[in-house]
């Protein structure tokens, strides 16, 4: 599956590294532009991130993952995978729950899922023409 | 800023870590590491949160809980793999176990993030 050479953890580091961070600077600029009640910047980070991964998967990884050991740790495991965030989805969740907001709880998590689902679709169909 | 880069680069490792355990060792097919890193990061958030509160058992200043909450299980957790293994189940064919993935994935998180937060809460109580 995956080979935990050294140059790969430090690619995912790396990569989480700026993944997690350009999350936090999406999401937050997001929230004070809309100074936001619902969170848009969460749902914006993950459905965007999908669409990027889906780009990816379809243009330049869609040979075996092992030619690009290096880039795809970097990119895939690290970037996009900490880039989206499945943990502050639930906290946000949770919370419009315990604001008796259970409508937009539910329709959190329906554009959540669609959204992510719909962008990764339509990366890999986009990406797919470039490849 | 730093604490989220430091706290998501720990995250994301520990995902990787833990899906090659689940996969390698656990023989687990990957879309079930990724459902149960979710669902681990979505329980320990919620408990983590409720710890770290200011009033709290473990009360935590902001840069820490940012690089923790954020940080941490923001880059353990993962939306965009889970719907790329979600994508390849459906574009396999494999309809149900795609839909069961992506829809039984978040809502096994929400579960967890509930779990966790309720622990948490039953944790503080239990100190006074």
């Amino acid at each position: 599956m995956i080979d935990l050479s050294p140059p790969t953890i430090v690619s995912v580091l790396l990569g989480s590294a700026l993944g997690g961070m350009a999350r936090f600077a999406v999401s937050e600029w997001v929230a004070r532009s809309l100074r936001e009640t619902f969170p848009w910047g969460t749902l914006l980070v993950n459905v965007t991130g999908a669409l990027t991964l889906g780009m990816l998967l379809g243009w330049v990884f869609r040979a075996p993952a092992a030619q690009f050991a290096g880039a795809y740790a970097f990119g895939v495991l690290g970037f996009l995978g900490s880039y989206t965030t499945v943990s502050s989805f639930a906290l946000q969740s949770l919370f419009l729950v315990q604001e008796r907001r259970g409508g937009a709880a539910f329709g959190y998590a329906v554009l959540s899922i669609a959204g992510c689902l719909t962008a990764v679709a339509a990366g890999f169909r986009l990406g797919g023409l470039f490849g | 800023m730093l604490a989220i880069g430091v706290g998501s680069a720990l995250g994301g490792l520990a995902r990787v870590l833990t899906g090659v355990v689940c996969v390698e060792v656990l023989a687990w097919p990957l879309p079930v590491a990724t459902a149960w890193v979710n669902f681990s990061g979505a329980f320990l958030i919620g408990l983590v949160h409720v710890l770290t509160l200011p009033e709290a058992r473990y009360a935590a200043g902001v840069r820490l809980r940012q690089g923790l909450l954020a940080g941490f299980f923001g880059g353990y957790t993962t939306f965009s793999i889970l719907s790329a293994e979600t994508l390849a189940l459906l574009e396999a064919g494999a309809l149900v176990a795609g839909g069961v993935h992506m829809i039984g994935s978040s809502a096994l998180a929400l579960l967890g993030v509930a779990l966790g937060h309720g622990l948490g809460l039953r944790l503080n109580a239990s100190r006074k």
